[in-house]
């Protein structure tokens, strides 16, 4: 039977609340949201914490997806199942509802959170990848008020996150752009699982048709996510193209990377990210261009 | 620490280790053994219950999460001594063999009917894809909640008949 070590268990009433009850007991403690990938590390004794700080109550304050129309604000708290679910996030991000149809199972996913999902910062984390390519902006929140973390900057090793000991992340923003498109690719062994090789991708296309911004981020590649800039600085300006996917299904193969494990080969993985890579690019040219 | 939380419609109070799983605390502190504990490692899905109407994996929650809560588990399906028809749809389909995944089964299966009340079969196995039955009655599984889709509905229709002339002529002006 599988048990986490005693703990004290403590329930915060506010966000202010929360991050006095972090401030107070340091590192000795932790927050807890759906609890998805924090209460098996505990059962499993790879984390134990002297107190875990109950956050689900604060629904009102880190619960919601505030579509505007150059911004998408999306509240730490959000938990999968509403981001599969929105209309509005879908028409946006298309990226999203492409994830979270493969994240976990429908019952896992009616409780984890987009916080908890970058905050856990497991390379094979679906989210982060997603996050990535949409170049969210995470605001983080400590006694000392508000600071904007980009996605690049976030994820500090694994499971390590740009997010202090006394700190809560708040939202995740997302600068909406015209004419874009995105698209999410995963292979994974079996319904539910992890992803062997994960894929984002996201495209702003100009008036004439030609690239004017692309974005990948794959997972499950890397110590974190993996955002392979030199794939922007090869799209952009050029006209879509199959040699063109290709050409970045080849960067995004040689520039990650993955190691050999019980879910692939190593080269099994490159292959898999230049595939993926590909078919996310061309996804995403695609419902731009449908966009108009 | 102290709990309180909702259970099957009954205020329970409780002294419990804020360490303690919503599995436990159902099978071992409320006796209510229903909900089965299977893999431990939130993948097998047969500890299936609500939380506010919504199907979650109780290994992977802490009972103190639930305080203030609705739990439903599967003891709590049967209404007024009649069983659910999901529970009928297992009878009739041979939705169960071995009946370990059963409970967690059936816990999703009713919110799935809840929200969508005419599941297709694929449907229905995207709902229970993240529950594990290794007995491998997928096929009984999904035959059995589509017989309670078709009961449900059967049941609608039924409801809706315009009612007896003679059961009208009472009130009316
Ligand atoms: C069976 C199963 C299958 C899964 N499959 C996948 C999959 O295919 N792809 C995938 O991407 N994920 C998968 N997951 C992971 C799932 O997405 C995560 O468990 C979940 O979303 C993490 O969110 P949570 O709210 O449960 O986080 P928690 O477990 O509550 O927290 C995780 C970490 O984040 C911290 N934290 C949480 N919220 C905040 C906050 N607001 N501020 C600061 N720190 C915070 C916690 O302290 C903890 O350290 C799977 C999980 C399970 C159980
Ligand atoms: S015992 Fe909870 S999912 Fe298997
Ligand atoms: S009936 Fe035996 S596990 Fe499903």
């Amino acid at each position: 039977m599988q048990v986490p070590a005693p703990f004290e268990y403590e329930r915060a009433t506010s966000v202010d609340h929360a991050i006095g009850l972090l401030e107070r007991l340091g590192g000795s403690a932790r927050l807890v949201a759906g609890g998805h990938s924090l209460l098996p590390m505990m059962k499993l004794r790879l984390a134990n914490f002297e107190y875990l700080i109950d956050i689900n109550d604060l629904r009102d304050e880190l619960g919601y997806l505030d579509v505007r129309t150059d911004e998408i604000r999306i509240g730490a708290l959000t938990r999968h199942r509403e981001l599969l679910e929105s209309d509005e996030l879908a028409a946006a991000f298309p990226i999203f509802r492409d994830a979270e149809k493969v994240i976990a199972d429908p019952v896992v996913r009616n409780w984890g959170t987009l916080g908890g999902s970058l905050c856990q910062a497991d390379p094979s984390e679906d989210l982060s990848a997603v996050c990535t390519t949409l170049d969210g902006r995470c605001v983080i929140r400590g006694q000392s008020g508000e600071r904007v973390v980009p996605m690049t900057e976030f994820h500090r090793g694994p499971y390590e996150t740009a997010v202090g000991d006394d700190e809560i992340l708040i939202e995740i923003r997302f600068p909406v752009r015209p004419r874009g498109g995105s698209a999410f690719e995963k292979v994974e062994r079996r319904a539910g699982d992890w992803a062997v090789v994960s894929a984002g991708a996201a495209v702003w296309l100009l008036d004439d048709g030609r690239i004017a911004d692309a974005r990948v981020g794959l997972a499950a590649v890397g110590p974190n996510t993996t955002a392979l800039p030199e794939i922007s600085a090869a799209l952009t300006g050029r006209e879509p193209s199959e040699e063109l996917y290709d050409e970045a299904g080849r960067l995004a193969a040689q520039g990650c990377r993955p190691e050999s494990d019980m879910r692939g080969s190593e080269e099994y993985k490159r292959h898999l990210a230049g595939e993926l890579t590909k078919r996310a690019l061309r996804r995403s040219v695609e419902r731009a261009r449908e966009r108009g | 620490m102290q709990v309180s939380m909702t259970v099957n419609g009954e205020e329970v109070t409780r002294e419990i280790e804020g360490r303690l799983l919503l599995v436990h605390f159902l099978r071992d502190v409320l006796g209510l053994t229903g909900t089965h504990w299977g893999c431990d490692t939130s993948n097998c899905g047969t500890c299936v219950v609500w939380l506010d109407g919504r199907p979650v994996k109780s290994c992977t929650v802490l009972a103190a999460m639930a305080g203030g809560h609705e739990v439903r588990t599967v003891e709590g399906l049967a209404q007024n001594g009649e069983l659910d028809p999901v529970q009928r749809g297992f009878m009739e389909c041979h939705g169960l063999q071995c009946g370990f995944c059963t409970p967690g089964m059936m816990m999703t299966a009713r919110a799935l009917l809840n929200e969508n009340p005419d599941p297709s079969p694929d449907e229905i196995r995207e709902a229970i894809s993240g529950q594990i039955c290794r007995c491998t009655g997928y096929a009984t599984i999904v035959r059995s909640v589509r017989w309670a889709a078709a009961y449900e509905a059967d049941q609608r229709a039924d409801a809706d008949q315009p009612a007896e002339p003679a059961a009208t002529t009472g009130g009316a002006p």
